[in-house]
């Protein structure tokens, strides 16, 4: 009888703890799991030692307060001059009810910053500014802006046209220029820009505020330490399928030959008669504008340079047309561009002299909008370069053969991610966690905060104007920009190759033609074309 | 209540089984310190996306996150363990309802993330939740767990 009560009260122990196996069985898998994931990861991140670190965000921007004034306070003008502190009252009517916009705005870091001056030759724009801002003065002619004892810098938000005549003129009068990208319109005022900044001794930074972006911070460690290899190809692209995206914008009610000062608008372009639609789509006219390679392509040109430093192609080639927006414009809307690199690497896992080159291929168009990746493909590894940056290592790399031999890195999942959205930098994603990524939850992080990367590319110009600290887009990266997409806008025009003489520092000649008036000029050049110069 | 053999055979290995789950889930996140919630949060969709982007806002992921594993934790031991089995279904529900209701499985929106199966209004999320529902409602830890033990014990 005892013994079976015995048996009854181990029965009923084992009945009321058999959770206690099953809880232990549990946790010993979920840390089984953990620690091996914890080791691949710490294996495929020692053996790629990449540094995920953002730079400081440091500057001491204290003392007196540097007074920028702004030529071209339209769109980009506006959105430059909102994330250097100011917003007008247009936009923070618009924005009262979005917390998130609002928040972002009041949480910038205030960069010590007088806006003293608005240039603007629209009335509209310019009576936005000093209506917004009380110690702003509106001066209706850029060159008294420039001249004016009471601006030490200017943010340049014009079309085209006037970025290289306005910046170099402020550069002469002393002024400190951040200037919007393409940096310039022709190839002589180019180098006339170049003179002027090295005269002048102030600082230039030229727009291309993606340089701040933690994901190109990263990629640029990952070539310096030679993770994909010997890259032989880039691809780049642009898709756009929509009115705004073609430049289509608005005219505004109220744009007349009274409220727009059409003369100062023109400036070096070709003297026609009030025409708003030429004035607010400035864009889709090789007179203001300089199409898709100076418009967009300058952008991802940039981002490759930053992470490659590639510099000057040897030969661009550009082909395309008017294929999307049949509407009176003058600069294409589908283009296709190769630059060639053929003595550029980044360095090779393989035996020597076996690998050298580069092909670096931009394309575009406005009439379809799925979103083709940038690749910086190597023999070790490709890169996918966005807002979100993954590298996959190469079925057949040299470098990584044994890791891929002993199943530590498998081709079809990155070898490594940068996901700012999640805590920290991962060894191995997921497959959701890649999706996340892919879908744009990303923004540019300093110190866990948030940040427009425009703020900090403004806050860079600034301290180098404060500091004499580098900026990150100067005359040098400007000039390469601008020369390529000029090389681009002239090979498309002249139907033919167009070379890049490194010894002397510009373009080969083409016999018979006057380069700038070529860019320039209003279409191809068929005829000649035709003939095989 | 009483139950047959193979009814009671089967509660309890529904039971265990959604526990096992629950206690894995959470366990993983407790460990891998950089779990969040965040990109599921603020990807979701549906009418109440406008309330699980807010949970998944800077101000609140700390939080959430917190209070995610602590449910599923809380629940996980409850069903695992036979103790207080009702209160950890009735937070398991509540933990599954809202991972429904961040991403319903509904054919007029995008699905955010990939699934292995194929959903349309009922997706596993759902039917995880009602097993629970079928486990509040039909006891067994006073047969198999803690219960067990504890109502004995009374007994003697």
């Amino acid at each position: 009888m005892s013994e079976e009560r015995h048996d009854n009260s181990r029965r009923n122990l084992l009945k009321g703890l058999a959770g206690i196996p099953f809880a232990g069985g549990v946790l010993w898998g979920a840390y089984a799991e953990t620690r091996k994931l914890a080791k691949e990861k710490d294996k495929i991140l020692n053996a790629l030692d990449i540094d995920a670190s953002a730079p400081e965000n440091t500057a001491d921007l204290s003392g007196d307060a540097i007074r920028v004034g702004v030529i071209g306070y339209g769109g980009r003008g506006q959105h430059l001059i909102r994330v250097l502190g100011f917003a007008h009252s247009r936009w923070l009517e618009a924005v009262k009810n979005n917390e998130a916009a609002m928040k972002a705005f009041t949480d910038q870091e205030d960069l010590n910053v007088k806006l003293t001056g608005v240039c603007d030759v629209f009335d509209v724009h310019a009576e936005l500014a000093t209506s917004s801002f009380p110690e702003c003065k509106r001066y209706k002619h850029h060159e008294d802006m420039i001249n004016s004892p009471d601006v030490d810098a200017v943010v340049i938000a014009t079309p085209d046209h006037w970025h290289a005549p306005i910046a170099i003129k402020a550069l002469e009068a002393g002024k400190h220029v951040y200037v919007e990208k393409p940096m310039t319109h022709t190839i002589a005022e180019t180098y006339d820009l170049m003179d002027a900044v090295e005269k002048s001794g102030k600082v230039l930074q030229v727009g291309h505020q993606h340089r701040q972006t933690q994901s190109f911070i990263t990629a640029q460690d990952i070539i310096n330490k030679k993770i994909l290899g010997h890259i032989s190809l880039v691809e780049v692209n642009t898709n756009r399928n929509d009115d705004v995206g073609a430049w289509q914008y608005n005219i505004h009610e109220k744009a007349s030959p009274q409220t727009i000062d059409w003369d100062q608008f023109l400036g070096s372009a070709p003297k026609i008669g009030f025409n708003p639609e030429h004035f607010f789509r400035w864009r889709k006219w090789w007179a203001y504008g300089s199409g898709l390679a100076g418009d967009l392509m300058t952008h991802d040109y940039d981002r490759i340079n930053c992470v490659l430093k590639m510099g000057m192609p040897d030969s661009v080639m550009m082909s395309g047309g008017i294929y999307t927006h049949n509407d009176g414009r003058n600069v294409p809307d589908v283009i296709h561009v190769n630059m060639e690199y053929p003595e550029f690497t980044t360095g090779s896992s393989r035996e020597e002299g076996l690998e050298k080159g580069m092909t670096f291929v931009y394309s575009a168009t406005l009439g379809n909008q799925y979103t083709r990746p940038t690749l910086l493909m190597g023999h070790d590894g490709t890169m996918e370069l966005g807002n979100s940056l993954a590298v996959h290592v190469d079925r057949n790399s040299t470098r990584f053969k044994s890791m891929i031999k002993d199943r530590l890195m498998d081709p079809n999942v990155p070898i490594y991610s940068y996901d700012p959205s999640a805590n920290e930098t991962d060894g191995i994603t997921s497959a959701t966690a890649k999706y996340f990524a892919d879908k744009g939850l990303l923004w540019t992080y300093r110190d866990g905060k948030r940040l427009d990367s425009a703020h900090l590319h403004l806050k860079e110009w600034l301290n180098a104007i404060k500091n004499g600290t580098p900026v990150s887009c100067g005359i040098k990266e400007g000039f390469e920009e601008a020369m390529t997409a000029h090389m681009a806008s002239i090979s498309w025009k002249l139907g033919r190759r167009i070379d890049w003489d490194h010894e002397n520092y510009r373009i080969m000649d083409v016999p018979g033609y006057d380069l700038d008036e070529v860019l320039l000029g209003d279409s191809v050049i068929q005829p000649e074309m035709l003939a095989g110069i | 209540m009483t139950y047959s053999k193979n009814q009671l055979y089967f509660l309890v290995i529904l039971r265990m089984a959604i526990g096992w789950h629950f206690l894995y889930e959470a366990f993983l996140k407790l460990l891998n310190t950089s779990w969040t919630s965040q990109g599921y949060l603020l990807n979701a969709e549906g009418p109440l996306a406008f309330l699980f982007k807010w949970l998944g806002s800077e101000s609140l992921i700390g939080l959430t996150d917190v209070f995610t594993i602590s449910l599923l934790l809380v629940s996980g031991l409850a069903l695992t363990f036979g103790f207080r089995e009702k209160a950890g279904a009735y937070a398991g529900m509540l933990m599954l309802a809202m991972f429904y209701l961040a991403h319903p499985p509904l054919p007029w929106l995008s699905g955010a993330g990939p699934a292995e199966g194929n959903y349309f209004i009922v997706n596993k999320n759902l039917i995880e939740l009602f097993a629970l529902g079928v486990i509040a409602a039909f006891p067994t830890s006073h047969y198999f767990g803690l219960n067990h033990l504890l109502s004995k014990k009374q007994a003697s």
